[in-house]
């Protein structure tokens, strides 16, 4: 059924499909230069890089979750010893003299997380599923920890310093700028985007997707899927290894921080709530989580609780993610019947709004109680001690809650029905 | 040397009974419903900052009850309308909500209660020294929680073993859809085992709260631990977690004890070579090596023996 589904709707995007393909790359290209043209800020140019970075990572991790379906809590692990290979390296550089430009050392980044992965792998992937994530979750533990011991390799609590301007110039740029740092950084995000793109085409690839789907099967055809999932697992590890990598060269610092769980489980925010179906999914996430996290902070003390409510909503609403969420709209579009559900959309926004604003408000009242400082929403201050915030926090979280139920069920049945429409107009759902 | 074996032995044992206090409930859990509860160590958490809060407003003895009762109660509450809602996208999502979960609980606890460790105090009746050895007073506290341990682990013996109830959740272990056919509420009995279980955990934590560090990141750092004890222990079975909790206990209380290090026994590397990887190895004592023991422990069952100790089944 669903087989049959993807090979007609790609049959009729082919004959254009050159073009458009092509021109989605071109175009990501495109804004990866310009950006830096248009926020030229400082602050801006470093919020693009540390997108990047999440990025590259994301789609390291997806490698694991969305192609494989391993699901690992301790990802950070090869970004993190990526990150203290590539500090080593240019240490290394700088001490030996070695002609290495910068832009080639995530390159050794990635070797540093590929080697990890390497060694490790071969022992974790035997079992998949929920064995694997708690194995991961143990390793992930277990180098965290090790990196406070071995000190003159970790460096300890303050981590190995670098100076990526010591390095031998590269085309008469220093990377001293953040500016240079930035293309640096998009450059290699392109390479790893398209070079991971096309690994999920390859032969490889595919089978990693019938092993996530059915490794019983995989193994009938004459595969080892313990194989094909410590393959996947090393690609992963090296792509995460060229993320620690960039984010070495972005901060010119590696510590154990990297390899923690905290990393492990941004990564794991982003892939998700960006979706793991699809390829552009982990982007959409870790721009959305760097974004969110680099603003929430400035905001609200409690940004960490909205990125686990976000993704508890996502877990349980949209397994699918953003990307899914967008996805699902495409053969409604094609059939020309999306017209029919947005005007339900509209009438589910207030709702939804609100009881979002009941939420915010609950848990910064609860969050500023002691500290007094008010609660600024859209223009409007609470005091968290007075009991006219509690209340308007109460009215907007339950009636919202049961309007947006409401208007939600009304978006399903319209959905249903144009989805239906677009099934018989030969759109499949 | 006696005296730290004796003490060390004690304190292990008593950590390890804690251990299973809560890793039992996880391997239920899991065996049962196919999910690895991640939140676990939360409600254990909540057990501890619960108790605190109960203690102080209605004392040590009501919150030793109600604490656990209101955790079993949100554990239900989270298995009736999450993970029964989740569970049409598989064990992968049910896994990720409770991740999601424990990381809200953490930042939840934290929000109200702050970060740093609190006053939370040994009851006055249990504040004295119950024996002395060694010229070592071991705190009459310590004994309670071993004894309250044992009186939970006794009881949960003779409720799996003996009860109807038991008999019911033992079949459901193996064989979860047989006993749905047989006609018994499934869905019933998951969400009674989902709320036994974290009130298990949140008893834990009360009685561990005074003795350890009531702060809140303790779900972090117990968490990853209990997850080494399942694996340990072989997924599934309740005497591997058993005896996983106790050597787990064991050995790390153990190692927090001796001070020792290859330096110590072989003597000093030469200074002149300088500071390497090996050096740290050489100068690094068992104390400092404690944390990653459990995690030494894992990757070493997972090369000789796959399925843990006493596992029978792959999952």
């Amino acid at each position: 059924m669903t087989t049959a589904a993807t090979s007609t709707s790609k049959m009729a995007a082919e004959p254009a499909g050159g073009l458009r393909f092509y021109g989605v790359w071109l175009l990501g290209i495109l804004v990866l230069i310009v950006l830096p043209m248009i926020f030229s800020s400082g602050g801006s140019l470093t919020s693009f890089s540390l997108i990047g970075i999440a990025i590259v990572f994301a789609l390291s991790y997806n490698i694991l979750l969305g192609q494989t379906g391993l699901l690992s809590f301790g990802h950070a692990v090869h970004y993190g010893l990526g990150g203290f290979a590539a500090c080593h390296m240019m240490n290394a550089v700088v001490s030996h003299g070695w002609p290495i430009p910068l832009p080639f050392i995530p390159l050794f980044g990635g070797l540093g997380g590929l080697a990890f992965a390497v060694i490790i792998g071969w022992v974790m992937t035997k079992r998949a599923g929920t064995v694997f994530a708690m194995i991961s979750l143990g390793i992930g533990e277990l180098v965290a920890s090790s990196s406070l011991i071995l000190r003159s390799v970790f460096g300890g609590e303050s981590g190995i310093t670098t100076d990526r301007t010591a390095l031998p110039k590269m085309l008469g740029w220093s990377f001293g700028p953040q500016l240079q740092v930035y293309y640096l950084i998009a450059f290699w995000l392109v390479l790893s985007a398209i070079a991971m793109y096309a690994l999920t085409r390859t032969p490889l690839g595919r089978i990693c997707n019938a092993v996530r789907d059915n490794p019983e099967r995989v193994q009938f055809i004459g595969y080892d899927p313990h194989v094909v999932r410590y393959i996947a697992f090393c690609f992963a590890g090296f792509f995460a290894g060229i993320a620690g990598g960039l984010a070495a060269i972005n901060f010119e610092i590696a510590n154990s921080a990297y390899l923690g769980a905290i990393q492990s489980g941004l990564v794991l925010f982003s892939t998700f709530i960006g979706g793991t179906a699809f390829f552009f999914g982990p982007i959409l996430g870790a721009i959305l989580v760097t974004y969110l996290q680099l603003g929430l902070t400035n905001l609200t003390t409690a940004w960490q609780l909205y990125f686990g409510i976000i993704f508890i909503g996502i877990v349980m609403y949209s397994p699918g993610g953003i990307a899914g969420l967008l996805m699902m709209h495409r053969p409604l579009i094609r059939a020309g019947t999306l017209w029919t559900v947005i005007p339900s959309y509209l009438v589910a926004v207030v709702p939804t709004v609100a009881l979002a604003c009941g939420v915010i408000l609950a848990i910064e009242t609860v969050a500023r109680f002691s500290g007094g400082d008010p609660i600024n929403l859209f223009g409007i201050a609470f005091i968290a001690t007075s009991p006219v915030t509690w209340l308007t926090a109460a009215i907007l979280v339950v009636g919202g809650f049961f309007v947006a139920r409401l208007a939600w069920r009304r978006i399903a049945e319209a959905w249903d029905k144009a989805a239906t429409v677009a099934r018989d107009r030969g759109y499949l759902a | 040397m006696l005296e730290l074996i004796v003490i060390s032995t004690l304190n292990g044992v008593l950590f390890g009974m804690l251990l299973f206090l809560l890793s039992s409930g996880l391997t239920v859990i899991f065996s049962m419903m196919g999910v690895l509860n991640f939140a676990h160590a939360s409600f254990y958490m909540l057990g501890a900052f619960f108790g605190f809060q109960l203690t102080k407003w209605i004392g040590f003895w009501p919150a030793l009850v109600l604490a656990p009762l209101l955790v079993g109660a949100i554990g239900m509450a989270v298995e009736r309308y999450g993970l029964r809602n989740t569970h049409k996208h598989g064990h992968v999502a049910e896994l990720l909500l409770t991740f999601g979960l424990a990381f809200a609980i953490e930042e939840i606890v934290s929000m109200i209660w702050g970060k740093s460790p609190l006053d939370y105090r040994v009851p006055a009746l249990l504040d004295f020294p119950a024996f002395t050895i060694f010229s070592t007073n071991y705190p009459a506290y310590k004994i309670f929680m071993l004894a309250v341990s044992v009186i939970i682990f006794v009881a949960l013996l003779i409720v799996l073993k003996r009860t109807r109830v038991g008999l019911i959740v033992q079949a459901a272990l193996t064989h979860p859809h047989m006993v749905g056919h047989l006609g018994h509420n499934v869905g019933r009995v998951f969400m009674a085992v989902f709320g036994v279980g974290s009130a298990l955990a949140a008893l834990a934590g009360v009685i561990a709260g005074p003795a350890l560090v009531t702060q809140s990141d303790m779900a972090a750092s117990l968490g990853p631990i209990l997850f080494v004890v399942i694996v340990f222990g072989g997924l599934g079975s309740l005497p591997g977690a058993f005896i996983a909790s106790l050597v787990i206990g064991l050995v790390q209380t153990f190692a927090v004890a001796l001070d020792g290090s290859l330096a110590s026994a072989f003597g000093p590397l030469d200074p002149s070579s300088g500071p390497s990887v090996l050096t740290d190895v050489w100068n690094v004592t068992i104390a400092q090596v404690a944390p990653i023991v459990p995690y030494v422990l894992l990757v070493l069952i997972l090369i000789v023996r796959p399925m843990g100790l006493m596992g029978t089944r792959e999952t």
